[in-house]
């Protein structure tokens, strides 16, 4: 069985790795949280400042996601992909591009106008290359995600995925994100148990709670 | 498998999960519903005749300027009027809204209607899937929003098309906007069981789509998957191309010396995709795949490495190897840098000397449906043979020596390599094969 070895939530202006509460400050609206978020994490990534929120939002919950267990160089580029979903795609700077059509469209805006394109701002970071995709859809569907995942890994597609829900449209937001690696010790040894590699079996049952905040 | 126990999960618990098959997967049925016409062959039939559905348009409601593009004409009728259920309300998570389906959905309704039919599936069968595939989907209702409140202010009026009125900050609007509440409507006049998905990868989402009904079908998730693509030209999307100035002054000239950009376009089509032994004398998926650029937003790849992994592991999956490709359907959509990266991932990939072809000089950039539309035409190129010709094309505008297909060329064909990249950083490789 594939495995979670990391997990990441961004919900009501707080951040959780693992389950862990890492940052929070509520006293503030959603661009100012993740301007916070990204100075009490030490980022240091000027391209986070001219990414919309969608994926402003997106990418600092894969920076907390990478932050520690991940080492780069575990794999090659190819080996990482990633498989997100949301349910309002860029309808957020959908909205603020139309409004500059009115004067001059904004092709700085325009670009922004795909969900996708927050999976090519982790891939530009991280030089991830592998398999990835983004889908639509009213609530998150963790059997579809689980498979789609479980497809790349055990296909020997991918090696390790990035899957998980971002969705912002306005005030409203949630991002959960989980790493997901192949388990190979496991494998070996047969087991499903919770073993010494650590993290969470990949299971619809482990994302949905992931995604409700039921074990981080 | 278990049950999530928040319930947010309602797919079908992988009953079939346990097959785990590796079928193999064919190519049921399929069609095309394009300003080129509403069924596959008559599509097929315009394309051999060297017709292109690209004119030079003045609209200013898309428009201040004049443009060249491939668009429906405005009269054009996708499902009859009276369609039983077209005139209700229904209730949605934020609010109610009317039944009516706009040009999108009617699009993509008409194009399923024809490829379900066709291919003697049900809708309602457990087994079968609906894969949406779309950048934009409805997204030409903030247009109709925004001039319904300035003749209007302040005043919820009902458009002529139908589609909600009122601003386009109210939940109601936004979740008329959604590409899932177009994928729940569409579900639901077929009467679908199973929860619809829907792939939105700027312009690999037509590939994408079919590639994720493959692995669907191939992990013995579903027998069947029907895959739908489509997007409409709507103000939003040419002022944005015009905006990145992409869009070329005259029909877009893939691979050409003198080409200067895209030329936009609008259609639907569906492949109904099946592991049913009834169908193998059709068309074979052999296999597909994604890579990532992981360079830039909105250019390609300088060298072409990450297109040509995806060809070849494309290539690896399907158990065939350079030599036995017989012709390249290629994204092709006559930008300077799209073409050239193209190219050099053609030729990485070893095959520099294999008939290359694109189809933007017939249909534009149709985004969401150009995967499937692409995908559609390789396949019936395969039967019949035949390699289209790459209208706009004269004389080679890229780095690397290729053999781009530029009068109809008649030759035994059995496997076929189609390609797709787009913002974002995207590639996509499909392959398909004759049996």
């Amino acid at each position: 069985m594939n495995r979670i070895t990391a997990s990441c939530r961004i919900s009501d202006h707080s951040v959780y790795r693992n389950g862990q509460l890492l940052f929070e400050n509520k006293k503030t609206d959603l661009p100012g949280f993740l301007l916070s978020g990204y100075h009490h994490f030490k980022l240091n990534y000027p391209k986070f400042y001219k990414m919309d929120n969608l994926s402003k939002l997106g990418w600092l919950a894969a920076e907390v996601l990478l932050k520690e267990d991940f080492r780069p160089g575990t794999y090659q580029p190819q080996e990482v992909g990633l498989s997100l979903a949301n349910a309002n795609s860029s309808l957020d700077t959908d909205l603020k591009y139309y409004e500059t059509v009115k004067e001059i469209p904004s092709p700085a805006l325009f670009v922004y106008t795909l969900p996708n394109i927050m999976i090519g701002e982790i891939c530009i970071r991280h030089n991830f290359k592998g398999e990835s995709a983004f889908y639509i859809s009213p609530r998150f569907d963790a059997g579809f995600m689980e498979n789609t995942v479980n497809y790349l890994l055990d296909n020997d597609i991918l090696k390790a995925c990035i899957g998980g829900w971002v969705d912002l449209l306005g005030d409203e937001y949630k991002a959960v994100l989980y790493l997901v690696e192949k388990d190979e010790a496991s494998a070996a040894q047969g087991s499903e148990e919770q073993g010494d590699a650590g993290g969470l079996p990949f299971t619809t049952t482990t994302i949905n709670q992931l995604f409700q905040g039921e074990n981080g | 498998m278990v049950q999530g126990r928040s319930g947010s999960s309602v797919r079908n618990e992988n009953i079939y999960q346990t097959i785990m098959s590796n079928a193999e997967v064919f190519i049921a049925s399929d069609n095309i519903c394009s300003p080129l016409g509403s069924t596959t062959a008559e599509n097929f039939s315009a394309l051999a005749k060297g017709i292109s559905g690209i004119r030079l348009h003045d609209d200013p409601v898309l428009s201040a300027q004049p443009f060249y593009a491939a668009l429906f004409g405005k009269e054009a009728l996708f499902m009859k009027a009276g369609t039983p259920g077209t005139n209700e309300r229904i209730s949605g998570v934020k609010g109610t809204i009317p039944r009516t389906y706009t040009k999108f959905e009617q699009l993509l309704i008409a194009s399923i209607s024809t490829a379900l039919q066709d291919s003697g599936i049900g809708a309602g069968d457990k087994k079968t899937v609906l894969i949406l595939s779309s950048t934009k989907g409805n997204i030409s209702l903030l247009e109709t929003a925004a001039s319904d409140e300035q003749a209007h202010p302040g005043e919820l009026q009902t458009t002529p098309a139908g589609s909600r009125p009122g601003v386009a900050s109210e939940p109601v609007m936004q979740d008329r906007i959604a590409l899932h509440t177009s994928a729940s409507l569409i579900a639901e006049y077929f009467g679908f069981r199973n929860p619809p998905i829907v792939a939105s990868n700027a312009c690999i989402s037509g590939i994408m789509a079919i590639l994720t009904g493959f692995r669907l079908i191939r992990s013995g998730q579903y027998e069947n998957a029907v895959i739908a693509g489509a997007d409409v030209i709507s103000n939003f999307v040419l002022s944005g191309f015009q905006s990145f100035q992409a869009i070329s002054s005259r029909p877009c000239r893939p691979f050409d010396k003198s080409r200067d950009g895209i030329t936009l376009g609008e259609g639907a089509a569906t492949v109904v995709l099946s592991s049913n032994s009834k169908f193998a004398g059709g068309i074979k998926i052999m296999g597909g795949s994604t890579s990532n650029d992981a360079n830039h937003l909105s250019a390609p790849s300088r060298t072409g490495e990450e297109l040509s992994y995806s060809i070849k592991t494309a290539l690896g999956q399907a158990g065939l190897s350079a030599t036995d490709i017989d012709f390249i359907s290629a994204h092709g959509t006559a930008t300077l840098y799209n073409d050239e990266m193209e190219a050099k991932a053609i030729t990485l990939a070893n095959l520099q000397s294999v008939p290359v072809n694109s189809l933007k000089g017939y249909y534009g950039h149709t985004l969401g449906a150009a995967g499937l539309i692409e995908s559609i035409i390789a396949a019936h190129s395969l039967k019949a043979n035949r390699v289209l010709p790459t209208i706009g094309f004269e004389q080679l505008g890229v780095s690397q020596p290729l053999n781009i297909c530029s009068t109809l060329l008649s030759t035994p064909l059995k496997n076929c390599l189609k390609t797709a990249s787009g913002f974002g950083g995207c590639n996509a490789a499909l392959v398909l094969s004759k049996p």
